[in-house]
């Protein structure tokens, strides 16, 4: 990032001591009763705007000639409250300002790719959804799409309208988190309270439909692992009327609040091409103000019969990347509840015992349903050698599966391109020239989930 | 927009060792390993702006080379997609680094070097990524055991 980026007036309420003071209108903002008030003698309009953090003075001054002894390297993580997790990033300070920054992965990481080589191919999404633990079902939807994409089977339309409807509720629960965790970081607690409460509502339906919170294990390959619980329109129904109106409050709460933008505006700027040369994808890519959503682009799962727009940003600092999510939420919404009015009947899996297990009555009436059910719980289907790229858009950006088959049971190779991982090389590039009070603000607007980058 | 068969097959016309093959309707490129970096170099000059992934698989006695490296490219100007392969033997497992093409692929890159000790020649920071700096081995071959830590049962707690 240059310094051009930070001190555009446009961008920034941001005066750099000895450039020329931006003009403020006293009018424009009332002060409430409580600032009001007389604290001392040296009151000034000047010091009021400090206090009500419409203007940031400080007073360091950029200087390139700083000495190597001025330079310290600090630790941050791996056991930080806001590092989203296990990150640990060392920081090169120059006075407040950050000059270089460098990631230091790996915390978490317990070879779930070499986990996958010993499953079966039943077993896979069991290990896949617990990579990125926010959005569960797009690892378990990338994974089933690949190993159809091997067996060359299609999956019966409810089944697919299932998944869509699954991953888009499940792409609002992981921006509310996003949101909440990113509202935290920059001091909005209350943020975090309504983020945190909006999901349980949507937790609760994955719960009623999938058995569990988190981790489902439910899109699977040939379909998914059961239909839909009875009543589950009221439940979705009550999800979409509810959600709007707080989508609504949250406007209220953050969209011009003076301290939310002053910290946001302006900061951890990626530039469309630092974007697509770093390979970013998803909200950082799209805040970046590139038009580009696999879900347009690469249509998976029949979700190109539904009419949603891709939000996309201009300046591609931390408020817009908050601004594509909570418009993304928005066609998330839009996509869920047409997948409600137009879901069609049949199947939820298809119908070809040598991949999909009978159900469970046909097993004590007919034999070959026993064997059927014997043979794919203990050896399982094998799938034609074979190898292939698989990405849905998860909410982090392109969630990858890679997947070679050599004509076994088990994958022979099973790759994620994880989203997080790569996203997390644009951390440098945000942050650097920056300073170190917005650390936390660029990385939770980049909503690393650590499951996911280290696998 | 031109059409996408003809972009791939510009591309691929180009160069010696490269063979175009279809793999469940994806775009997939076989090529030797000395032409894999000024492969990368043609293909973002056709419009190929993002390296989404660089990965390897390891076919221990099953090909004549043990490692193929898989490196995904991505279009976003034509919306298309792009699988490099290239095999590399088990001796000398090296081959150029596609971060001077799409500084992107560094930690890609990274991880298959961690993972099964690919060597990328030219990346700028080859070290290991997600295990421990000093551990031995790169666990995602296939002589690398799963292994396991030894569990000690003691009798030391015994109910009535």
């Amino acid at each position: 990032m240059t310094d051009e980026k930070t001190r555009d007036a446009d961008t920034i309420d941001l005066w750099v001591a000895g450039t020329e003071e931006p003009q403020f209108s006293p009018t424009e903002y009332s002060p409430t009763d409580e600032g009001s008030q007389e604290i001392g003698a040296e009151e000034t309009q000047h010091r009021l705007d400090e206090q009500f953090g419409r203007v940031v003075s400080d007073d360091y001054v950029f200087d390139d000639d700083a000495l190597d002894d001025e330079r310290m390297i600090v630790n941050m993580g791996p056991q930080h409250p806001s590092t989203h997790g296990v990150l640990r990033l060392q920081i090169e300070l120059e006075g407040e300002i950050i000059r270089r920054t460098k990631p230091v992965i790996g915390y978490l990481h317990t070879g779930m790719e070499k986990t996958a080589e010993q499953l079966t191919f039943s077993q896979g999404p069991t290990n896949v959804t617990r990579m990125d633990y926010l959005a569960p079902l797009h690892g378990e939807l990338a994974y089933s799409l690949a190993v159809e994409r091997l067996l060359d089977v299609e999956v019966p339309p409810r089944a697919a309208a299932i998944r869509v409807l699954l991953t888009e509720l499940n792409r609002v629960s992981s921006h509310l988190v996003a949101l909440a965790t990113n509202g935290m970081d920059v001091g909005a607690l209350s943020m975090m309270i309504y983020g945190f409460r909006e999901r349980e509502s949507i937790l609760a339906f994955f719960e009623k439909t999938t058995g569990l919170r988190m981790n489902h294990n439910f899109i699977r390959p040939g379909g998914v692992a059961a239909d839909l619980p009875p009543g589950w329109k009221d439940d979705v129904a009550a999800i979409l009327d509810d959600l709007p109106g707080r989508l609504a409050q949250y406007d209220d709460l953050l969209k011009e609040n003076p301290i939310w933008t002053s910290r946001t505006r302006g900061v951890g700027v990626i530039t469309a091409d630092e974007a697509t040369a770093y390979g970013i994808t998803g909200p950082a890519l799209r805040a970046s103000g590139v038009d580009w959503d696999l879900r347009k682009a690469f249509p998976y799962s029949g979700i190109d019969q539904y009419e949603f727009d891709v939000p996309v940003g201009e300046r591609g600092d931390v408020y817009d990347r908050y601004r594509v999510r909570v418009d993304e939420i928005h066609e998330s919404l839009k996509i869920v509840s047409q997948v409600m009015d137009t879901i069609p009947k049949g199947d939820y899996r298809i119908d070809d015992r040598k991949i999909t297990p009978p159900p469970r009555a046909r097993i004590d009436e007919s034999m070959e349903a026993l064997i059927h059910h014997f043979k794919l719980f203990t050896e399982g289907f094998k799938v034609p050698a074979g190898e292939t790229y698989v990405a849905v858009e998860s909410p982090r950006g392109e969630l990858g599966c890679y997947m070679a088959s050599d004509g076994g049971a088990r994958p022979y190779r099973m790759h994620t391109r994880a989203p997080s991982f790569a996203n997390l090389q644009a951390l440098p590039i945000a942050m650097a020239d920056s300073l170190m009070a917005d650390t936390i603000a660029t990385i939770a607007s980049m909503d690393p989930v650590m499951g996911d980058v280290d696998r | 927009m031109t059409d996408h068969a003809t972009i791939i097959d510009d591309l691929v016309g180009g160069f010696d060792s490269a063979e175009l093959e279809d793999s469940h309707g994806q775009h997939v490129v076989r090529l030797s390993p000395a032409e894999w970096k000024s492969f990368a170099e043609a293909a973002k000059e056709a419009g190929f702006e993002v390296c989404v992934d660089v990965t390897a698989v390891d076919w221990m006695r099953q090909k004549a080379e043990r490692f193929e490296i898989v490196a995904n490219l991505l279009s976003m100007r034509h919306r298309l997609r792009l699988r490099m392969i290239a095999p590399v033997g088990r001796v000398d497992p090296t081959i150029d680094s596609l971060v001077p093409v799409w500084p992107g692929a560094n930690y890609a890159e990274r991880e298959a070097y961690d993972m099964f000790g690919i060597v990328f020649d030219g990346h700028p920071d080859l070290t290991r990524i997600l295990m421990p700096d000093d551990w031995d081995g790169h666990p995602l071959r296939k002589d690398f055991g799963v292994g396991g830590v030894p569990v000690q049962f003691k009798a030391s707690h015994q109910v009535e």
